[in-house]
C-alpha cells in the first residue's frame, strides 16, 4: 500500500516537474515575445527578474470577468511591477463602487477664474504622463464675453451690400458670424495669460461628463470601457486594444490616448492607486477622467474639487437630496454641455 | 494530398519566374518592404507617437488607407458579378482574377488596421470565447466580422477555381452547388463590407462630416471608380505582357463602370455640399475648412479643389471614344488619375479635415511623419507583392501553362 502511494507521489512529482518545465519554456519564450513588442515592460524585466509577471499580465482577461482569486493575483502582479519600477511601495486598490450612489458633478462657470489649478491637481493625482506630452484630463475653454462681439462699424455692412440696383435690405447682418455665450466657436484652450481671469472672458472647464448614455462605451469593440454601478465610465487599461473608436465617439474631447510610453518620473508618482483609476498606464491605451475613482470610492472628493480656490466645483451623490449637487440642481439654473447629443451627462454647469 | 502539394509547388515556381522587368518590379517592391520592416519595427517598439496622429486628429493615414483598400476589395466583385449574374462568358473566365484582387486588398486592409491599433498584440481580446466582442453594439465588431468573412469567401473561391483548373476538372456546367453559393455570397458581400465600413465612420455622432446618410453611397461609387480603375490597369498590363486573352469588351465594361461611378460620385458630393452649405450650420464648418481653410490654416484647400477637378475631368474625358479606346495611352492615364485622386481623397478630404473643428472648437492640420509614410508604403508594397505573385500564378493556370501532369504524379 505504502509502496503504491510512494509510486503515485513519484509519478505526480514527475508530472509536475514536466509541467513546470513546459510552463517555464512557454513563459520564457513568450516573455521574449512580449518584451520585444514592448520596450517599457522590457525595462521592468531588467529590474525584476520575474519575467512571468509581464506574460501573466499579457494573458489576463477582462478584470470584471475575473474570479476574486484572479483579481487578487492581477493586483499583486501590478503592485509588484509598479513598486519595482517606481521604487516605492505602490498599492492598487480594488474598492468596489459604493451601493445606492450615483455620482454627479456641478460646476459654476460664473465663479471659475480659469486658473487651471484643477488641471494640475488632476495630473498630479492621476499619474498622467508629465512631458512629451503632458496628458491633461481637464481642458479649460477661455470664451470671449458676448459684449465684445458686436461693433457699430458693421451696422450697415453685410450681405447683400448696397448696390446700384437699389437697396433691398440686408439678409445677413454685418454682426453675424460672431459667437456669444457658451460656444466653442471662439473658445481658446491653450491660453497662456500672466494673470487670470482676463477681463473680457469667462472660463468653462470640460472633462469627462460621465454620461448616462455614453457613446464611447457603445463604440468600444471589446468592452474595455464601461459604466460602473455608481455611474462613472471607467477603462480597464489592460484590456484596451487602442483602436480609438471611443475617442472618435466622444463629443467632449474627454478621452486621451497614450500615443507613446507615458513619461511619469518616479518622484512624482502617486503610489496610492486604483485598478480602474490612477494606476500608471502603458503605451497605446486610452485614459480619461474617472471622477478620481481611487478617492470617491472611499468617500473622498475628487482632486479637482479640493484644488478649486473659488469653490466652483461641487461633487456628490445625485440620489441624496441633501448633497450639494442635488441642492444646486434644485435651486440653480443648470445646463448640460452639448445636450443635443443626447448623452445625458451627470456633469452639470450652472451660473451661480 | 500529393496533387495539392504539386499544385502549390507548380503555382509557386511559376509565380516567381519572369523576365527582367518582372524581377525589376519585385525588387522595387522589395526595397519598400526592406525599409518598411525597419520603420514598422520602430512603430511597434515606440508606439503611434511616431505617426502624425494626435488627440485632435486621432485617425491616422493607416485608417484612411484602410478605407481605400476596402474600396478596391469591394469593387473587385464587379469583375465576378457580370460573369455569374449576367452569364458573360469572357468575364466569367476572368472572375478568379477579381477574387484575387478582393482577397489581397482585404488582407492589406486588415494589415493597415494592425498598424492603426495602439496595442496590436491584444487583438485576441476581440475573439469571442477567449476575449469579448462587443456585438452587436460596436460597429467595429461588425466590420471585423464582415471583413474576415469576405477574406475567407475569396480565399475559398480563388483556391477552388485555381485548383480545379489546375487538375483540369473545372467544368462550368457541373460546378459544385456549394461553390455557386459561395460565389453568390461573395458577390453580395462585396458591397456589404463597404456599407459596414461606412457605418463605422457614420456611427460617431460627433464627427459631423461623417454623420451623413450619403456616406455608404459615396463609398460605393468611389469603390466603383477606383477599384475598376486599378483592375482596368491590371488587365491592360496583363494582356500586354502575358498570353492571357482579355478582350476589348471587358476593358470597355470596366471603363463604363468607372465613368458612371464617377458621375454618381459627383452627384453624391454635390448633394452633400448643398445640404451642409446652404443652411450653413455647424455641419458646414468642416466642409468650409476643406474648401477655404480657416484663419490661415489652409493645407487641405489645394487638395480639395485639385481632387475635385481630377474627378470631374476624368468623368468628362471618359465621354470621348478616343480616350476610351486608347488602350495604350489615354485610358491607362485616366485610370491612374482616378485611382490616385480617390486614394489621396481618403486622408486629405475624408479623414483629416473631418476632425476640424474638434468638439472644443480646435482646428488642426495633420502632417504625416516619415515613419508613418514608409509604413504605408510597406503595407502597399506587401499588398502589391502578394497581388503580383497571385496574379502571375493564376495566369499560368488560366493560360494552361501550369497544369497537373498526371503521368508524373502517378509515378
Amino acid at each position: 500500500m505504502s509502496e503504491n502511494t510512494e509510486e503515485l507521489n513519484v509519478a505526480n512529482e514527475e508530472r509536475q516537474g514536466r509541467r513546470e518545465f513546459l510552463k517555464n519554456v512557454c513563459v520564457s519564450s513568450l516573455a521574449g515575445l512580449v518584451a520585444a513588442s514592448s520596450s517599457a515592460e522590457a525595462s521592468v524585466d531588467a529590474s525584476n527578474p520575474d519575467a512571468d509577471v509581464t506574460v501573466a499580465e499579457f494573458f489576463q482577461g477582462h478584470f470584471l470577468l475575473m474570479s476574486d482569486e484572479e483579481k487578487q493575483q492581477a493586483i499583486a502582479r501590478l503592485e509588484k511591477r509598479y513598486s519595482a519600477k517606481y521604487g516605492k511601495k505602490t498599492t492598487v486598490s480594488n474598492t468596489p463602487a459604493p451601493e445606492g450612489v450615483l455620482f454627479g458633478y456641478a460646476l459654476d462657470i460664473g465663479k471659475c477664474i480659469g486658473c487651471r489649478r484643477c488641471v494640475h491637481a488632476c495630473v498630479k493625482e492621476n499619474n498622467q504622463s508629465r512631458h512629451d506630452p503632458e496628458v491633461q484630463w481637464i481642458q479649460v475653454m477661455k470664451i470671449p464675453k458676448g459684449n465684445i462681439a458686436f461693433s457699430a462699424a458693421q451696422l450697415d455692412k453685410g450681405y447683400p451690400e448696397k448696390s446700384e440696383f437699389g437697396d433691398y435690405g440686408i439678409q445677413v447682418g454685418g454682426n453675424a458670424y460672431k459667437a456669444a455665450g457658451v460656444s466653442t466657436e471662439e473658445a481658446q484652450i491653450y491660453y497662456q495669460d500672466a494673470q487670470v481671469p482676463e477681463k473680457d472672458f469667462f472660463y468653462m472647464p470640460v472633462q469627462c461628463q460621465q454620461c448616462e448614455k455614453p457613446p464611447c462605451v457603445k463604440a468600444c469593440p471589446v468592452r474595455a470601457t464601461f459604466r460602473d454601478p455608481a455611474g462613472v465610465v471607467l477603462i480597464d487599461y489592460n484590456w484596451c486594444i487602442g483602436c480609438r473608436m471611443c475617442q472618435l465617439a466622444c463629443p467632449y474631447e474627454a478621452r486621451h490616448f497614450n500615443w507613446g510610453e507615458p513619461n511619469l518620473p518616479a518622484e512624482e508618482m502617486n503610489p496610492k492607486t486604483h485598478y480602474f483609476g490612477n494606476r500608471p498606464r502603458m503605451r497605446g491605451v486610452m485614459e480619461k477622467c474617472t471622477f478620481c475613482v481611487q478617492r470617491t470610492r472611499e468617500g473622498r472628493d475628487p482632486a479637482c474639487v479640493e484644488a478649486c480656490p473659488v469653490g466652483a466645483r461641487k461633487f456628490g451623490n445625485l440620489l441624496d437630496p441633501d448633497s450639494d449637487v442635488r441642492k444646486i440642481l434644485a435651486t440653480k439654473r443648470v445646463f448640460r454641455f452639448k445636450e443635443e447629443f443626447h448623452t445625458y451627462p451627470k456633469f452639470f454647469y450652472y451660473i451661480g | 494530398m500529393k496533387t495539392a502539394l504539386s499544385f502549390a509547388m507548380d503555382f509557386g515556381s511559376y509565380a516567381i519566374k519572369g523576365g527582367a522587368k518582372y524581377y525589376a518590379w519585385l525588387l522595387f517592391l522589395g526595397f519598400f518592404i526592406l525599409v518598411g520592416s525597419y520603420t514598422a519595427y520602430r512603430q511597434l517598439a515606440d508606439g503611434l507617437i511616431l505617426t502624425g496622429a494626435t488627440d485632435q486628429v486621432t485617425m491616422e493615414s493607416f485608417f484612411a488607407n484602410f478605407i481605400f483598400t476596402a474600396h478596391i476589395a469591394a469593387a473587385a466583385i464587379l469583375v465576378v458579378a457580370p460573369g455569374y449574374l449576367y452569364h458573360r462568358k469572357d468575364m466569367k473566365e476572368l472572375a478568379v482574377l477579381g477574387e484575387i484582387v478582393a482577397m489581397v486588398f482585404v488582407a492589406t486592409g486588415i494589415t493597415f488596421i494592425l498598424f492603426h491599433m495602439g496595442r496590436p498584440e491584444r487583438l485576441w481580446h476581440m475573439f469571442p470565447g477567449i476575449g469579448f466582442m462587443n456585438f452587436p453594439n460596436s460597429m467595429l465588431s461588425f466590420d471585423t466580422i464582415v471583413l474576415n468573412v469576405y477574406l475567407l469567401l475569396n480565399i475559398i473561391g480563388v483556391v477552388y477555381i485555381l485548383y480545379k483548373k489546375y487538375t483540369g476538372t473545372f467544368h462550368d456546367k457541373e460546378m459544385s452547388r456549394w461553390f455557386t453559393a459561395i460565389v453568390f455570397l461573395a458577390i453580395a458581400w462585396g458591397p456589404l463590407i463597404h456599407i459596414v465600413t461606412a457605418f463605422v465612420l457614420a456611427s460617431s455622432a460627433r464627427m459631423l462630416p461623417w454623420d451623413t446618410a450619403v456616406l455608404p453611397f459615396a463609398f460605393l461609387t468611389m469603390a466603383g471608380a477606383s477599384g475598376c480603375a486599378l483592375i482596368s490597369m491590371l488587365f491592360l498590363i496583363i494582356r500586354k505582357t502575358t498570353k492571357l486573352v482579355i478582350g476589348d469588351p471587358v476593358i470597355d465594361l470596366l471603363t463604363t463602370i468607372i465613368a458612371w461611378s464617377l458621375g454618381l460620385l459627383m452627384l453624391v458630393i454635390i448633394a452633400e455640399m448643398f445640404t451642409v452649405l446652404y443652411s450653413g450650420t455647424e455641419h458646414a464648418a468642416s466642409m468650409e475648412f476643406s474648401m477655404f481653410g480657416h484663419n490661415g490654416l489652409n493645407m487641405y484647400v489645394p487638395w480639395f479643389w485639385g481632387i475635385m477637378a481630377a474627378l470631374a475631368v476624368s468623368f468628362v474625358a471618359l465621354f470621348f471614344r478616343r480616350v476610351r479606346k486608347s488602350y495604350d495611352l489615354w485610358l491607362p492615364l485616366v485610370s491612374v488619375v482616378v485611382f490616385m485622386a480617390i486614394l489621396l481623397e481618403k486622408p486629405m478630404i475624408l479623414v483629416f479635415p473631418a476632425f476640424s473643428p474638434s468638439p472644443l472648437g480646435e482646428y488642426t492640420e495633420y502632417h504625416v511623419s516619415l515613419i508613418e509614410f514608409f509604413n504605408i508604403l510597406f503595407v502597399w508594397a506587401l499588398g502589391f507583392l502578394f497581388l503580383t505573385l497571385m496574379l502571375k500564378g493564376a495566369i499560368g493556370i488560366l493560360t494552361g501553362e501550369v497544369r497537373h501532369d498526371k503521368s508524373s504524379a502517378s509515378s
